[in-house]
């Protein structure tokens, strides 16, 4: 007997979705044969808003394209501006810069630990994870006043300082986030019934990944060596690191690789503060940007490219952003094909994915 | 029905929001702030909710799924608009696929400031939210006790409501007529 085709809609309003996202899957009994995404439904124009607000604005406004990466946002657009108009930033501002992308880069990570634990129904893990990352955004607060959209970033530097009490206290706190997480992961590491929905599901290949252009914590689960912080920008090239990967390419992989990345970050948070130097923060920019520039930032999801043309006015011409989660939905629909109807939740989250920085 | 305040369910849907109110929403109901201790509790099924969260501006596409949810949600409701982009739109108001604030779509009770609103203020308006749920339960029962349907009641309101307003008024014109006579 033919087996029969039926399509089920999943989304945009579910429970394991914090956004919306619309899936058509083609079904066959219970595995799903193809996965047909339809997105658009947080898009805003944020790219269209270039037209009204000037290039100084923008950077706030380019914050918010996605509460949770967007420090890396703002980073990554002003970076542009200021290859453009060849800024360079003072060493101490660079230093700032790195270690605010390191405590975003934690807390986005610790925040996928508690959405994937949701989606498995452990539910005590993710309050676990929560709470944990609340220490983060605490050290955030303290610092820049804001503990999702911190608004300290503008072409030619920073605009807070980080003084010795404010370090004594995030270096106590990550200390303290170290500890916890330890405890916290041997659930997601050894547990049998959290690696019985992990392993072995969700496979993309090495050159699978290569193929579709995967970027982030997913290619490295993969495999591949790709981390951007390794071309040096910023603070990033003197500090001292390996991109971490693991050859499992399965789910389980890449809640290892995130779950590594945040104990990198804690290191490189603690090299940072070692290292930086004393001085100044911002330098003047003045004038208004000419010509066009591609910036590629490693954001917690994976690697954001920032296009920016500009024609010497103070609106810009064209701004354009290429998410990480973008590249990712490629490799959402390659694991989807052939899964249970039941993974397919847990699946959707393991790439990470942010909606709302895909869309605009 | 009498305590029905003390634990109303929760509904969260994000409108076209940066995610960070959505975050900030579902940073609520973890331990450190645990909204839960004051008897709500979150829910994926607009049928049984009773508190309906936007976050973001509405956009178009968001536009008929915002309705359809609040239609389904069965009477009495409650609609709190989190974060500055639910209030007004925020800072893409003038982004061209932003219709403006939640209360564009649909009515509005209690609005939430803040950019991404802190998890504080989320609480405060989650608390008013739940006083006004009380006060729309007590007359939606008075409603069921008299028989009426929403629509007569509202218009019996309404009426109720004008003279009022009109009774006050004569009231103001017979004092004004007294102070200048
Ligand atoms: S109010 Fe701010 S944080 Fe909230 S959705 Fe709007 S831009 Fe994002």
């Amino acid at each position: 007997m033919a087996k029969k085709r039926s399509v089920v809609p999943f989304g945009p309003q579910h429970p394991v979705l914090p956004e919306p996202i619309h899936l058509d899957l083609v079904l066959e009994d219970e595995k799903v044969v193809e996965a047909v995404p339809n997105i658009g439904f947080i898009h805003r124009g944020l790219e269209g808003l270039t037209e009204k607000k000037d290039f100084r604005q923008m950077t706030y406004v380019i914050e918010r394209t996605c509460g949770i990466c967007s420090f890396g946002h703002g980073l990554g657009y002003v970076e542009t501006i200021e290859n453009i108009m060849n800024v360079e930033v003072p060493e101490r501002a660079k230093y700032l810069r790195t270690i605010w992308s390191e405590l975003a880069r934690m807390h986005s990570h610790l925040l996928w630990l508690g959405l994937i634990s949701d989606a498995f129904g452990f539910e005590s893990l993710f309050y676990q994870s929560w709470r944990i990352r609340e220490r983060v955004l605490d050290c955030l607060e303290l610092t820049t006043g804001g503990r999702l959209i911190f608004s300290v970033l503008e072409p030619g530097g920073v605009l807070r300082d980080i003084n010795k009490d404010q370090e004594k206290e995030i270096l106590k706190q990550i200390g303290l986030v170290e500890e916890e997480l330890k405890e916290v992961e041997k659930a997601f590491l050894l547990d049998y019934s959290v690696q019985t929905r992990l392993k072995g599901v969700g496979i993309i290949t090495k050159e699978r990944a290569h193929e579709i252009g995967c970027c982030g914590p997913v290619a490295r689960a993969s495999g591949l060596s790709y981390d951007m912080r390794k071309l040096g920008y910023e603070a990033y090239g003197n500090l001292d690191f390996e991109p971490i990967i693991s050859n499992d390419c399965d789910s389980y992989a890449r809640c290892e690789v995130r779950i590594k990345e945040i104990h990198q970050s804690i290191d490189l948070i603690r090299q940072a503060f070692a290292k930086m130097p004393e001085g100044d923060l911002s330098v003047p920019v003045k004038g208004f940007p000419k010509g066009e520039c591609f910036t590629r930032i490693e954001q917690p999801r994976g690697e954001a490219i920032y296009y920016v043309k500009a024609n010497g006015t103070k609106m810009l011409d064209r701004f354009r952003l290429r998410t990480p989660t973008f590249a990712n939905l490629e490799g959402l629909c390659e694991m989807l094909k052939n899964c249970e109807y039941a993974d397919v939740g847990i699946l959707c989250v393991t790439i990470d994915p942010c909606i709302s920085c895909t869309e605009r | 029905m009498a305590n029905v305040k003390r634990s109303p369910w929760l509904l969260h849907y994000d409108g076209s929001s940066c995610n960070g109110c959505d975050i900030e929403v579902l940073a609520c109901m973890t331990p450190v702030y645990d909204a839960e201790r004051l008897g709500v509790e979150n829910t994926g099924d607009p049928m049984q909710a009773d508190i309906l969260l936007i976050t973001g501006g509405i956009n178009a596409q968001a536009e008929p799924v915002v309705k359809q949810i609040y239609d389904q949600m069965p009477r009495p409701k409650v609609v709190v608009a989190v974060g500055i982009c639910a209030c007004t739109g925020g800072v893409f108001k003038d982004a061209y696929n932003i219709k403006g604030g939640a209360d564009t779509v649909v009515p509005v009770d209690i609005y939430v400031p803040g950019c991404a609103a802190r998890p504080q203020s989320i609480i405060d308006g989650i608390i008013q939210a739940r006083e006004l749920f009380q006060k729309r339960s007590e007359e939606h029962d008075a409603m069921v006790k008299a028989g009426l349907t929403y629509e007569q009641y509202k218009k019996m309101k309404d009426e109720e409501e004008a003279k009022k307003v009109a009774a006050a008024k004569a009231e103001e014109d017979r004092r004004e007529e007294e102070n200048n006579g």
